[in-house]
């Protein structure tokens, strides 16, 4: 787990698989994912392993979530929005080609 | 669709400089980021973080780059965050996303000012929740002031790893200790390029001052780590790890941050279709450019660490002579003028590249990570394993694009960012020849992935896409 080093002085809230979150303005969702105390990962579409955020930067794809019912949103790329939903999601990310 | 004069893609010291430069002799220039805000990786909210706690803790380097952020935003370049490169058309068109909606831009020139990408370094275990990049640790303490709750462990090489121990423990946080993977003969055989990296005194002595830190917090470091493996089944538990002289150890591990050098991010230029070359030195592949940063297509250039590993100053200079040599082009300057506002640019480069020899040779990492055993992982997005490549690769003798349509690796949303070079690797060790004769995934538009309503929405702005 991750923890802040200050009180945020702005605060909105984010809901994580249902449950309400206190987030900073300004700040990605895969920040606020790594701060929860359960850790919080999505299983893998190929063999159902677990995954949590590893690069931060966009380009390893592990912090996929359904975010705001959206699926395959990058969450580490996702600032976060008062009354933003968060799940997990199963579903292979598709690629058009 | 909107034009432009020139298109800048990244707002990092190479993409920022690049603009202001640009912005000096009157051309009109566009820059679009995918993140929220200028400074790229290096400074990563800089503008809001530079002059509270978190810049004290993050240091000077950090600090300064609020006044490059500062002339940027009043360059009076337009500005596009989180707005994503996908596509370049010849003409030039660019395909850039916002928020779920694409549409296109035409530029006479591009500068792509895209960076690095921290090396994939595959080991058994570090796909588990729990193990994350050093990088994206720093990440996490630069946008949103957080570190791991308990002491964690750091793994790897480069300068990276002790900076970012240093700002960890400026922070409060705590370190389980050091596991450093710095190859045993690194040091003697970087001695031989120390009287010409001396050019570049201030930033070996930066190096100094961090070792001194860890050695008066008494940080432990276990030195030339040669295996290491995380384990676990939900997240990570422990890790083990295994010195050059055999010594071996289980330990408790709560969080393990990884660190392996940076590599240029090549998909950009690669998807272009711009001529790339293996770089020995950095172990990675770097574009054909021009001393100015233009690449195999006219117009097209690459500026920053996308151009090759140098660091942030390099990256500015770059971005700089990109601008300068593109301000002649397009018929802002004459070349003359040019020349003589660009000479202390060039001198100022020379003198940051003449530290990399030395760098290159000493952080040079260790050989395991391109050469995993069997059952590591290398494709984190197909889990597709080292042994699973090396079986397809005997049967067939075949190249990466082949690997790929048979085992799946490099076929996920990554697009091959986390495994490309390990295949490459992998397989020029099978062949018993130099990774150069083995070439990269062929890389394909979209250069991230979009989807159908993004696409949609391009017909909304009234073009045949
Ligand atoms: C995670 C990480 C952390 C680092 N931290 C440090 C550090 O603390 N100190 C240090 O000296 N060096 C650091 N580096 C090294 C880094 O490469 C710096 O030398 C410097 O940031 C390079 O500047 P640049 O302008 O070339 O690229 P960057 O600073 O990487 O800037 C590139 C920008 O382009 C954006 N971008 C990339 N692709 C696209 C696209 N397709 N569309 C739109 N935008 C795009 C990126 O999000 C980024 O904002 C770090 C590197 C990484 C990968
Ligand atoms: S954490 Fe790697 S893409 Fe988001």
């Amino acid at each position: 787990m991750f923890r802040k080093l200050h009180e945020p002085a702005e605060a909105v809230t984010v809901y994580v698989e249902g449950k309400p979150v206190v987030a900073e303005p300004g700040e990605n969702l895969a920040a606020v994912l790594l701060r929860q105390e359960a850790i919080w990962s999505r299983p893998t579409p190929v063999k159902g392993s677990r995954r949590a955020p590893y690069c931060m930067i966009g380009v390893c794809f592990d912090c996929l979530a359904r975010v705001d019912g959206v699926a395959s949103v990058q969450t580490c790329m996702m600032p976060v929005r008062d009354g933003m939903t968060v799940e997990h999601q199963q579903r292979r990310r598709c690629l058009p080609s | 669709m909107s034009k432009t004069d020139l298109l800048i893609v990244g707002a990092g010291p190479a993409g920022m400089t690049a603009a202001i430069t640009a912005r000096r002799y009157g051309i009109g220039v566009l820059v679009v980021d995918d993140q929220t805000a200028p400074g790229g990786q290096i400074w990563r909210s800089v503008e809001t973080q530079a002059a509270s706690e978190r810049g004290d803790i993050l240091g000077r380097t950090y600090q300064d780059g609020k006044a490059t952020t500062d002339a940027f935003r009043a360059s009076g370049a337009h500005y596009e965050p989180r707005t994503q490169l996908w596509q370049v058309e010849p003409g030039y068109r660019a395909f850039v996303s916002h928020d779920g909606k694409a549409r296109t831009i035409e530029a006479k020139a591009i500068i792509l000012a895209t960076g690095a990408q921290e090396r994939p370094a595959p080991f058994p275990g570090w796909t588990l929740p729990g193990v994350l990049t050093v990088g994206a640790a720093q990440v996490l303490l630069k946008t949103a002031g957080q570190i791991p709750a308990k002491p964690v462990w750091v793994a790897g090489c480069g300068p990276l790893p002790l900076l970012y121990i240093v700002q960890l423990l400026n922070a409060g946080g705590q370190i389980a200790g050091y596991l450093d993977t710095t190859p045993a003969g690194n040091h003697w055989a970087a001695l031989q390029y120390l009287p010409r990296a001396l050019r570049g005194a201030g930033a070996l002595l930066k190096g100094l001052a961090w070792k001194a830190i860890l050695r008066h917090r008494r940080v432990p470091v276990i030195r030339h780590v040669v295996e290491l493996e995380a384990h676990g089944s939900d997240r990570i538990e422990s890790l083990s790890y295994r010195t050059a002289d055999g010594r071996e150890e289980t330990v408790s591990a709560d969080h393990l941050l990884v660190h392996e050098g940076v590599v240029p991010n090549v998909h950009v230029p690669l998807g272009l279709g711009c001529a790339v070359e293996w770089r020995d030195q950095q172990d990675c592949y770097v574009p054909v450019l021009d001393p100015w940063g233009e690449t195999s297509k006219a117009g097209i250039f690459v500026a920053g660490d996308g151009a090759g590993i140098a660091g942030a100053k390099a990256a500015q200079c770059r971005g700089a002579l990109a601008a300068h040599r593109l301000a002649v082009q397009l018929g802002y300057a004459d070349e003359q003028n040019m020349l003589k506002d660009a000479s202390c640019v060039q001198k100022s480069l020379a003198r940051e590249l003449a530290l990399r020899p030395f760098l290159d040779t000493l952080f040079r990492p260790r050989s395991r990570i391109f050469s995993p055993t069997d059952d590591t992982v290398i494709c984190r997005c197909e889990e597709v394993t080292a042994g699973e490549i090396r079986a397809m690769a005997q049967i067939g003798g075949c190249g990466p694009n082949q690997i790929k349509a048979f085992t799946r690796a490099g076929m996920g949303p990554c697009q091959g960012r986390q495994c490309g070079y390990t295949v490459t690797r992998i397989l020029a060790e099978l062949e018993n020849c130099p990774a150069s004769e083995i070439g990269f995934y062929r890389v394909r538009p979209p250069l991230k992935p979009v989807t159908l309503g993004e696409l949609a929405t391009l017909d909304q702005e009234g073009e045949v896409v």
